[in-house]
């Protein structure tokens, strides 16, 4: 067992890479409340902008608050944010493509044009516009990212069922009776969980990016609370006097997406059998 | 050629009509009451009302949607509820400065990104398809606002080779162009490496085709088998593909023009949003909308003149 996997981290070097990056940042996401050396929230204004030392070890921002604090409890709010947002994209638009390619015909084209454009629009903008008329809260950049998601996975979804419907196993399944969506969800939806799933993680990096964009255009949650987009934000203000603050929530914004579309890619990779096989 | 360009300007007609109904939707669909966003928690009733019928909420859903699909179509993008002033107004006076960063990005990326492509393709699974692969994974990586800000911090703030601030005299063109020059890296280099990668796919495909064995078996020089029978195929879905991307150029024009604090479309974006000015942000919506069935018809167009089979088709 140990050996199988040692071997396929060897064979899939960008996969494994990305899955080290991830797991550091879910680990330190989850383990913020222990690994924080101190509040993300508590003012210490003596200490405002200090440069990373052996205090602060990456530094402290205009409020004298804790850097690597903020970034380890903004690690949660990203990642809680962009998993919330692709899993109900993911549950929306690959509900929207099975169901459309299942039943096919008009229906099935009118539902992919309609998919096509929303496919077309700029998703950050859409994302503007959608927080900016709902108000900056959790569930409207939940709501805003996965709106621009579900395209996507409709088309992804869909076209596996086009092939899938007619295969006999398929067709022995309506022979005997069973009802459409037991045929949809149980015989023809595990062939495309893969897919799908690589999709999802792919799409998670376009989600903290997209997260990142609104909180640093200031439409993400309301502060104090930290987030990397903001602390970004905040970084900006003071580029002159601390460049830390716009350096560290970068680094950490790159490395999360780097490492997701690492994991998503070297995913795809392994278990695309058109590039397996070559 | 001009039957197809005819052909091609009717059907995106109903394109437009599509994009703008969902602009309509989903101004109407997204929870919540524009006019309790614009107006703050302590509105009184009879305000809301009123802010309701200036923005002619009040009457039947078919109506407000006709008289929009009506006034898009006709070129009437409204006002600022702010400034008072026409959206297509404010939009073209900034105009000429986005649309100097998009070129000049789409050029950076083309420059760096179709030869990268195709030098990954040649030399698949070795060391240098290795590394581009992993340069372009970077750079799809990188967002914008973080490798602008890390520009800016360098060349901007450390070396002092660039202008931190970028507002931009359009008469001048040194000044024009010197102020470009790191907006559109910052830009250019997410364009490169997508287009890297749609380029190495591309040219994957192409050169497992037939003509390619025959050009090769032939005796045509390698360098023109890639170049003119490889590349010029692969130029096809390229082409495509940097097309739809065209949503995601827009997007990330905006955030690297707050960046850089370039005047343009981004600012005017964030301006509204700011000021939560409705019926700009709905405009700029439909702005945009017509932006994009534009470039679709670009791409459509030039899919056709780069392949006649598509023309007569």
């Amino acid at each position: 067992m140990i050996r199988r996997t040692l071997r396929w981290i060897v064979g899939h070097p960008t996969a494994s890479v990305g899955a080290l990056l991830c797991l550091v940042m879910v680990a330190s996401a989850i383990g913020a409340p222990i690994l924080s050396p101190a509040d993300p929230l508590d003012q210490n204004i003596i200490d405002k902008l200090t440069p990373p030392g052996a205090d602060y070890w990456l530094g402290t921002d205009d409020y004298g608050r804790d850097v690597l604090s903020r970034l380890l409890w903004g690690a949660q709010f990203s990642l809680l944010v962009s998993f919330l947002s692709v899993a109900s994209a993911m549950l929306v638009g690959g509900t929207i493509g099975l169901v459309s390619g299942y039943v096919g015909g008009r229906t099935d084209v009118v539902i992919m044009q309609v998919m096509d454009v929303l496919l077309s629009f700029p998703s950050l903008i859409l994302g503007l516009i959608i927080v900016a008329l709902v108000g900056p809260a959790m569930s409207s950049l939940v709501f805003a990212i996965a709106l621009t998601a579900v395209a996507p996975f409709a088309r992804v979804a869909r076209a596996p069922v086009l092939s899938l419907r007619n295969r006999a196993y398929v067709e022995a399944g309506r022979a005997l009776g069973f009802s459409h969506a037991r045929i949809l969800f149980v015989h023809i939806l595990p062939n495309m969980i893969a897919e799908v799933l690589v999709m999802a993680t792919l799409w998670m990096a376009d989600a903290v990016r997209t997260e990142a964009a609104l909180s640093f255009l200031g439409l993400g949650i309301k502060p104090p609370a930290p987030s990397w987009g903001s602390m970004l934000r905040d970084g900006f203000e003071n580029i002159l006097d601390a460049p830390w603050l716009s350096i560290f929530p970068g680094i950490a914004i790159l490395l999360l997406v780097l490492g997701l579309n690492m994991l998503g890619d070297g995913l795809r990779d392994a278990t695309d059998p058109m590039i397996a096989g070559q | 050629m001009i039957l197809f360009v005819l052909r091609r300007l009717a059907a995106s007609i109903p394109a437009l009509v599509a994009v703008l109904t969902l602009v309509f939707v989903i101004v109407r669909i997204v929870p919540g009451d524009p006019a309790m966003a614009i107006l703050g928690d302590q509105a009184t009733p009879s305000a809301i009302a009123a802010l309701h019928v200036r923005l002619g909420l009040d009457r039947p859903i078919w109506q407000q949607y006709l008289e929009f699909l009506h006034r898009s179509l006709s070129g009437d993008f409204g006002h600022s509820m702010v400034t008072g002033r026409s959206v297509l107004g404010e939009v073209a006076a900034v105009l000429p400065n986005t649309l100097d960063l998009a070129l000049a990005s789409v050029l950076v990326g083309v420059i760096i990104g179709v030869p990268a492509g195709v030098y990954a393709a040649v030399y698949r699974n070795r060391l240098i398809d290795f590394l581009i692969r992993m340069a372009s994974l970077f750079g799809l990586s990188l967002p914008v606002f973080v490798s602008g800000i890390f520009f800016l911090l360098l060349f901007g703030l450390y070396w002092r080779i660039f202008p931190v601030v970028g507002d931009v005299n359009l008469s001048n063109p040194i000044d024009r162009l010197y102020k470009l020059v790191l907006p559109a890296a910052t830009l250019g280099l997410v364009m490169a490496a997508y287009i890297t990668r749609v380029t190495r796919a591309a040219m994957l495909n192409v050169l497992r085709e037939d003509y390619v064995r025959t050009a090769r078996a032939k005796g045509v020089p390698q360098r023109r088998v890639i170049w003119r029978h490889g590349l010029g195929n692969a130029s096809l879905p390229i082409v495509t593909i940097v097309g739809l991307y065209v949503g995601i150029l827009i997007g990330n024009s905006v955030l690297t023009e707050i960046v850089f604090s370039r005047p343009g479309l981004g600012r005017i974006i964030v301006g509204a949003l700011n000021q939560r000015d409705y019926t700009m942000l709905q405009g700029l919506m439909v702005i945009y909308c017509f932006l994009i069935v534009v470039v679709n018809l670009i791409t459509d167009l030039a899919y056709g003149w780069l392949d006649p089979r598509v023309r007569e088709a």
